[in-house]
């Protein structure tokens, strides 16, 4: 939606691609409702419907094709999914009875179909949020939101997280430097002290900068509401394009139950 | 800990939406009024200090590491309400951002790791300090105990959802082993560091601890006579 290249250096603004793409040109809060419904559809379908997640897999693929992404990026942001690999691949070893046996290792069979879903429908979830997060600006997002209902004060609050994350992480980095150049190298528990030292003088600069930021925002006439930006409005149009997606996640999961 | 999509169904996951979404409303009904005007930047600037908290992983044993939670932590440090928005700011943006724990999800998430550990966190360690003396040393005990019960209770919270939502196939008592054991070692971590954090704001600017505010005697400004020979 932006034609303007930023290059901030905000939480996430790193995972943005820019791209001039129809995807990329929706508005923030359809794009958020396409995301949530979709995965709504995927999250409820019975864990054994493996033509039915062939199918969501398709579409979110076809996604990521139109919004112009490399599927080795998309493959690349999926390393967060990691820890949720692990315990799926752990439930067929942990599962109840009946108990089958492939290839000489005995598993449980409910074990191995749960983990398998698990697998898929967090690695469908992991996707969408991807999908999301690179082509969609974080503050689009919270504009979205915002259009959403969300609270205006839960969107200030995330906006001064945004607008400060790099100062904070800034200093966060210069203490790491400062305690590594003296030698410091984290060990174990014992190092657990100077850690938190750490810890506390991070919240000691970061809330002194909130009440700066506080002070020179009452100088400037801040009256508890911050101004908005004009909202991006979605037409009928745009609305029953994005909802084409868990539309036909929906009638995939059908086709997926008579075939 | 947070979890993923598919992993706990539907019902459950919609149900943790309303009771988290409650839990916020209350918050934000809470921390307008005296201070409305200060709650932005201050959550704001809180919500960040959590987020680079989180980053900063402490050691275990053998090359592991864990890192904080933060729920006690920012509780004790700027109250519970202003601390379960930021909270909340928090696991909403890992979730939309960084595709940390499932955008389905969100209200099982929000109310493990923001919810129970503000709260458990605070109320615990109001209670604890019920029986303390008041001085800074207090502050900081109650606060390693707060820290220290946030984490299994939260590790609880996935339990129950288990319990009623998951699919199943692991037995709970396994289920409730593996949580609760892994999940105390880790609240020994996070009520070391809270509890050392807390210690290390109490040094310097002990006003800017929320929870010994009005517990700890206001301090005279003291000027000492130097020798300067």
């Amino acid at each position: 939606m932006s034609d303007k290249h930023e290059h901030g250096h905000q939480i996430g603004d790193h995972l943005y691609i820019h791209r001039h793409t129809y995807i990329h040109g929706l508005a923030p809060h359809v794009k958020i409702i396409g995301a949530f419904s979709f995965l709504l559809v995927a999250v409820l379908t019975p864990a054994d419907q493996y033509l039915s997640f062939a199918g969501y897999l398709v579409l979110v693929l076809s996604i990521i094709f139109m919004a112009e992404l490399s599927i080795k990026t998309v493959v690349r942001r999926m390393v967060v999914e990691v820890p949720f690999i692990l315990f799926a691949v752990l439930m067929p070893f942990l599962g109840r009875a009946p108990y089958i046996e492939i290839s000489g290792v005995t598993v449980s069979q409910a074990g191995l179909t749960a983990g398998i879903a698990i697998l898929i429908k967090s690695s469908l979830g992991v996707l969408v949020s991807i999908l999301l997060s690179s082509t969609t600006t974080v503050r689009e997002i919270l504009h979205g939101l915002a259009h959403l209902k969300v609270p205006a004060l839960l969107i200030n609050i995330a906006t001064f997280m945004l607008r400060y994350s790099a100062v904070v992480t800034d200093e966060l980095n210069r203490m790491k430097t400062a305690r590594e150049s003296r030698g410091f190298i984290a060990s174990g528990p014992k190092d657990w002290k100077i850690v938190a030292q750490a810890a506390g003088a991070l919240f000691i600069r970061s809330y002194e900068r909130g009440e700066r930021v506080h002070l020179a925002m009452l100088s400037r006439g801040f009256n508890g509401e911050m101004p908005r930006a004009q909202h991006a409005t979605a037409s009928t149009k745009d609305w029953l394009q994005v909802l084409l997606l868990p539309l036909s996640a929906f009638f995939v999961l059908l086709i997926g139950f008579y075939l | 800990m947070h979890i993923p999509d598919g992993f706990i169904n539907v019902p459950v996951s919609g149900a943790a939406v309303l009771v988290s979404a409650s839990a916020i409303a209350l918050a934000l009904k809470k921390s307008r009024g005296s201070m409305e005007q200060e709650v932005a930047p201050m959550a704001g600037l809180t919500a960040v200090f959590i987020f680079a908290v989180q980053m900063l992983n402490f050691p275990v044993a053998a090359g592991t590491s864990g890192h904080l939670l933060g729920g006690a932590l920012a509780a004790i440090l700027v109250g519970p309400w202003v601390a379960l928005l930021a909270m909340t700011v928090v696991i909403s943006l890992q979730a939309f951002i960084f595709a940390d724990g499932g955008l389905s999800a969100i209200g099982l998430n929000i109310f493990n790791m923001g919810v129970i550990t503000v709260l458990i966190g605070w109320f615990t360690f109001k209670f604890i300090l019920k029986f303390l003396p008041k001085k800074n040393s207090s502050v900081v005990a109650a606060s390693a105990i707060a820290a220290f019960i946030s984490v299994p209770i939260s590790a609880l919270g996935f339990v129950v959802e288990y319990a009623i939502g998951g699919s199943g196939i692991i037995d709970l008592d396994k289920v409730l082993g593996a949580m609760l054991s892994v999940h105390v070692l880790i609240g020994l971590g996070e009520a070391a560091i809270s509890a050392l954090t807390i210690g290390a704001v109490l040094a310097t600017r002990s006003d800017l601890v929320y929870g010994a505010s009005r517990l700890l005697p206001k301090k005279d400004l003291k000027i000492k006579p130097v020798d300067l020979r």
